[in-house]
């Protein structure tokens, strides 16, 4: 029940992070599935039909389900301790969006149990994803899903907006706030841009598929290039908005373990703002081989190139953090140091496709499935594994153990290049991507079953993670405020788990790194600035949750609007509206009792703060 | 920095070496590193090109990787602090300037071929037109200029340009030769794509379909074959001469009421699925089963037109031709008879 009411940002950080879990265990089974299939020629372990829902769920869950959560479990567990504030600045909205994501989650996973899931590809291209020709209820469950869900990020990112732009700590501006933060800061300006694209398009395509509209139906004058153009507006900065994070982490992760500054921080804060605007003008880069015609080509083809630029000024900056630093090779500092390698791996490979007429031959093959995942996994699930690893203490009181931790990385780290490596040949050996088997004799065979190989290893390092968490879940709630000694933002400077109120006083920031900077003055913590006093708290509501459930249930019925059931009353129930209506009615309702009852929260007084 | 570059040219036999071993990789019919013709040679120059700038960029983060993570790795018992430094503008402007300049060395070639690679050939009189459109799984190959249509092999005079005109009739699909050229989508008539390309050398390519279009996506391949001019007239001749029916009239009946529904031979027929005329001397039934009984993964084409009439959705799942079974009502016999009658049409 208290996970169900919370408001807390840590909790809900706890929250997501579980469901990110959960889905991206339902992703990497996808995956292991589908490399399963593609162990040898001709296989015949999955049907065509199963392949196409697996690489769709798969792509689609692991984008927008699996590590976008676990982003957003870390932003909001760290985000307002690094800027030195109480909470996020909508405390409800965080929850509304926490929820939201989830049961929009939950919907597009019933479509396995349900008839059939989506097949048209994680990019849904029309007219493969309407409903002349993808017939099951596969793609509604996408577009009504990932509507829901997508709500819940635009909330979010809403909400660390307005967080990092009005509480910042006294002291801490934007020249001083970590890159972390930085990183969050820009993300969420992406996702309020990139995400209503996505929304305009799944609308659209919903009202084709459900209320028979044309907008991407050829013969009636809709244009399925028109889909792309809107997919990919949104889909290339949604990229960016899953590695920013990443290089956030990265960020905070190598200094601290090689106790020295950023180097280059101003170039750094320059580069990130620089890459999210360029994430914007390349979405084209997608569509090479659609036939926008050489000038467009050229164009996008050279906009892209110049990516490279600002990407590499903070790979370089990385390194030389770490030139002529002190460097002890914890968990996260091995993830984070394996991330720089393999990442500019998958960099130089988007360089490679963005040379449209080499992309000709690049595009939807293997060697695009393998850039990619070099750039997803090799990038952002690594720099994923090392902020967690990097952060677990602070979130949950508990050390990781270090032992099972470097297993994780080695196994993870060998079975990812065994994978996704090999992939690049197999692409340009002629091997297409989406396809449930493929032909003996065309040179596929053994790359095909290294990389399946590879895959499993993969999964033996996750699963030492989850290991890892369940035997250290044991452990005694022991951890350091600082427990990597060498912290140098403010998250270190206070309990580990915080207390529900984060800092008894808000702390006086005096400069980049600004625990860093107390220590090395020879201070013992931060210098508070204002005196220990009554703190405002929101109260604990369970009307996110019965918001989310609302929606969630108008979008179920909406679904089956035009379906006809067994039983007579269901049909009615659906045919005309009841169950949408219903849910609306129970979302509005609760709007409603927001609105009315007005809840001034609580508040912790001086002497129980000093009673701990 | 002095030191990673006397480190990289020490490589460069390596990645020479590393450059041949990758263009001597895969099937001479069917790998993009094994170029047959102009407009896959570019592509490839371009990728060589890519390349060997993100090697050596490679190298460089590599060696400074590794010698950073050796050199300052943290030793027991070290515990200073080392000094905290701000940054360089010097070396900042310099890891901006040196990728800005790579990125100029390859955009310029680029743009250069995506131009050279647009133009269509539409307009010239020596280009054979081809209109090709994509169906949910099969290939049309259209020759307006003869009036004649094929499918699943494209035949091609060598030397010659051929002007594509591509479209098709369902979902998007996307044509692609890897030892011929890059790939290009075919979009509903409105967006029709035109693009071209030739074979100088006569053989047979592998040809695959590229864009997720449906279950059998995968299986979605297809031929072109470039013959010899001569060929090819004698082809288009043979390909526009009367059909060939079945000898035993009952049979003859009975492939005209239920098979030229769709298909067409010759002059008879609709051209709903793919046209049969010349089907035995074609590469392959449906596309995937190989006419090729001396290889191992071949089988005579009467084989694997009957493996193909018994059971099209086992070989095809998800493709629209009814069961010549189940839907059409012929017998076991009447398909092998008319297996064997088609087996036997050849032009030539
Ligand atoms: C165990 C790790 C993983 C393995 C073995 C794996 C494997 C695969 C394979 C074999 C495909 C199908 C390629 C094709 O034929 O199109 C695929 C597609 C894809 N993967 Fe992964 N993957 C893994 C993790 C991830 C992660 C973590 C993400 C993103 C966060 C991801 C994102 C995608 C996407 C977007 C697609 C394209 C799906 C589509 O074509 O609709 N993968 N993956
Ligand atoms: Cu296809």
């Amino acid at each position: 029940m208290d996970w169900i009411t919370t408001v807390d940002h840590k909790k809900i950080a706890i929250l997501y992070l579980w469901a990110g879990g959960l889905f991206f265990g339902i992703g990497g089974i996808e995956a292991l599935l589908i490399r399963w299939q593609l162990i040898k020629p001709m296989n015949d372990f999955l049907d065509a039909q199963t392949f196409n829902e697996l690489i769709t769920m798969h792509g689609t869950t692991m984008i927008f389900l699996g590590v976008m959560p676990v982003i957003f479990a870390l932003m909001n567990a760290v985000i307002p301790l690094q800027i030195g504030a109480r909470d996020v600045a909508f405390p409800f909205l965080n929850a509304l969006g926490f929820w939201t994501f989830l049961f929009g989650g939950l919907l597009l996973n019933l479509s396995w149990v349900m008839g059939g899931a989506p097949d048209a590809g994680w990019t849904s291209y029309t007219p493969l994803s309407t409903s002349a020709y993808s017939g099951t209820h596969g793609v509604d469950f996408y577009t009504i899903g990932l509507q829901i869900a997508g709500l819940g990020t635009l909330i979010g990112g809403i909400n660390f907006l307005a967080t990092i732009i009005t509480m910042r700590a006294p002291g801490m501006s934007y020249m001083r706030m970590p890159m972390f933060a930085w990183a969050t800061f820009i993300t969420s300006a992406i996702i309020l841009f990139a995400f209503p694209a996505i929304t305009v398009g799944l609308v659209l395509l919903t009202f084709d598929r459900i209320l028979g509209a044309n907008f991407f139906e050829p013969g009636a004058g809709g244009s399925p290039v028109l889909w792309q153009h809107i997919f990919w507006i949104f889909g290339h900065p949604e990229v960016y908005i899953l590695i920013l994070p990443a290089f956030g982490i990265i960020s905070e992760v190598i200094p601290t373990f090689a106790r020295k500054r950023l180097f280059g921080y101003s170039s750094m804060v320059f580069a990130t703002i620089l890459i999210a605007f360029l994430g914007f003008m390349v979405w084209a880069h997608h569509m090479f081989t659609t036939g926008l015609g050489p000038v467009a080509n050229a164009l996008f083809a050279v906009s892209t190139m110049l990516i490279a630029v600002p990407t590499g000024i903070k790979i370089f900056n990385w390194l030389f953090t770490m030139w002529g630093g002190s460097v002890r090779f914890t968990t996260p500092n091995l993830f984070a140091s394996g991330f720089i390698p393999t990442f500019t791996m998958g960099g130089v490979t988007g360089v490679m496709l963005a040379s449209a007429p080499a992309d000709f031959q690049f595009h939807d093959t293997y060697f695009v499935v393998a850039h990619f995942h070099y750039v997803i996994v090799g990038g952002l699930v690594m720099g994923l594994f090392a902020g967690l690893h990097y952060w677990w203490p602070k979130m949950f009181g508990r050390m990781l153990s270090e032992t099972l931790g470097k297993w994780t990385f080695w196994t993870f780290i060998t079975g990812f290049h065994l994978t996704f490596f090999v992939q690049h040949f197999l692409g340009l050996m002629g091997m297409q991507r989406r396809v449930f088997t493929y032909l003996p004799n065309q040179h596929f065979d053994t790359l095909n079953l290294v990389s399946t190989i590879g895959a499993g290893l993969m999964g033996v390092g996750t699963l030492i993670f989850l290991a890892n968490i369940v035997i250290t879940s044991r452990n005694p709630m022991d951890a350091d405020d600082d427990p990597w000694e060498d912290g140098r933002t403010l998250e270190w400077s206070i309990p580990s788990p915080p207390p529900e109120y984060n800092f008894k006083q808000t702390p006086l920031v005096r400069g980049l790194d600004a625990l860093w900077k107390e220590k090395t003055a020879g201070n013992k913590g931060m210098t508070p600035a204002e005196p220990v006093g009554s703190i405002h708290m929101p109260s604990a509501t369970p009307l996110p949750f019965i918001m989310s459930v609302g929606i969630f249930i108008a979008g179920f019925g909406f679904m089956f609007s035009r379906d006809n059931f067994s039983s007579g009353f269901v049909s009615f129930l659906f045919n005309n509206y009841i169950v949408t209506g219903l849910g609306l009615l129970i979302t509005f309702g609760a709007m409603l009792m927001r609105s009315l009852y007005d809840d001034h929260g609580w508040h912790i007084e001086p002497e129980e703060l000093e009673g701990r | 920095m002095m030191r990673t570059w006397h480190s990289a040219r020490r490589l460069l036999p390596l990645i020479a070496v590393f450059g041949t071993v990758l263009a001597g990789c895969g099937r001479e019919d069917l790998s993009v590193l094994r170029p047959q013709g102009p407009a896959a040679e570019s592509s490839l120059g371009l990728m060589k090109l890519a390349i060997s700038i993100m090697i050596v960029v490679l190298l460089i983060v590599f060696s400074i990787a590794a010698y950073v993570l050796i050199r300052f790795r943290r030793k027991p018992g070290q515990n200073e602090i080392p000094e905290q430094i701000e940054g360089s503008f010097k070396l900042e402007v310099l890891w901006t300037v040196i990728p800005l300049i790579l990125v100029i060395v390859l955009a310029v070639p680029t743009v250069r071929t995506v131009f050279a690679l647009g133009d269509n050939h539409s307009g010239d009189k020596n280009a054979i037109k081809v209109k090709v459109t994509g169906h949910q799984y099969w290939w049309e190959f259209e020759y307006p200029d003869y009036g004649i249509k094929t499918a699943q092999d494209l035949i091609i005079p060598a030397g010659k340009n051929i002007a594509f005109e591509l479209t098709t009739n369902d979902v998007l699909h996307s044509f692609w030769v890897p030892s011929l050229s890059g790939k290009i989508d075919t979009n509903p008539t409105g967006a029709t794509n035109r693009f071209s390309f030739s074979a100088p050398k006569e053989g047979v390519y592998r040809g695959k379909c590229a864009e997720l279009c449906g279950p059998s996506h995968g299986f979605m391949e297809f031929k072109v074959k470039a013959v010899s001019n001569d060929e090819f007239k004698q082809w288009i001749e043979a390909q526009k001469a009367p059909a060939v029916l079945p000898e035993d009239p009952a049979l003859a009946q009975t492939f005209k009421e239920q098979c030229l529904k769709c298909h067409a031979v010759g002059d008879q027929g609709l051209s709903v699925g793919p046209n049969l005329t010349g089907i035995g001397s074609r590469e392959s039934v449906a596309g995937i089963l190989l006419n090729d009984d001396t290889r191992q993964d071949g089988a005579p084409v009467e084989e694997n037109l009957k493996s193909w009439l018994h059971d099209t959705q086992g070989v095809k799942p998800g493709n629209l031709m009814p069961d010549p079974k189940q839907d059409m009502g012929l017998t076991d016999d009447e398909i092998d008879r008319i297996a064997d009658y088609l087996a036997g049409y050849k032009l030539n």
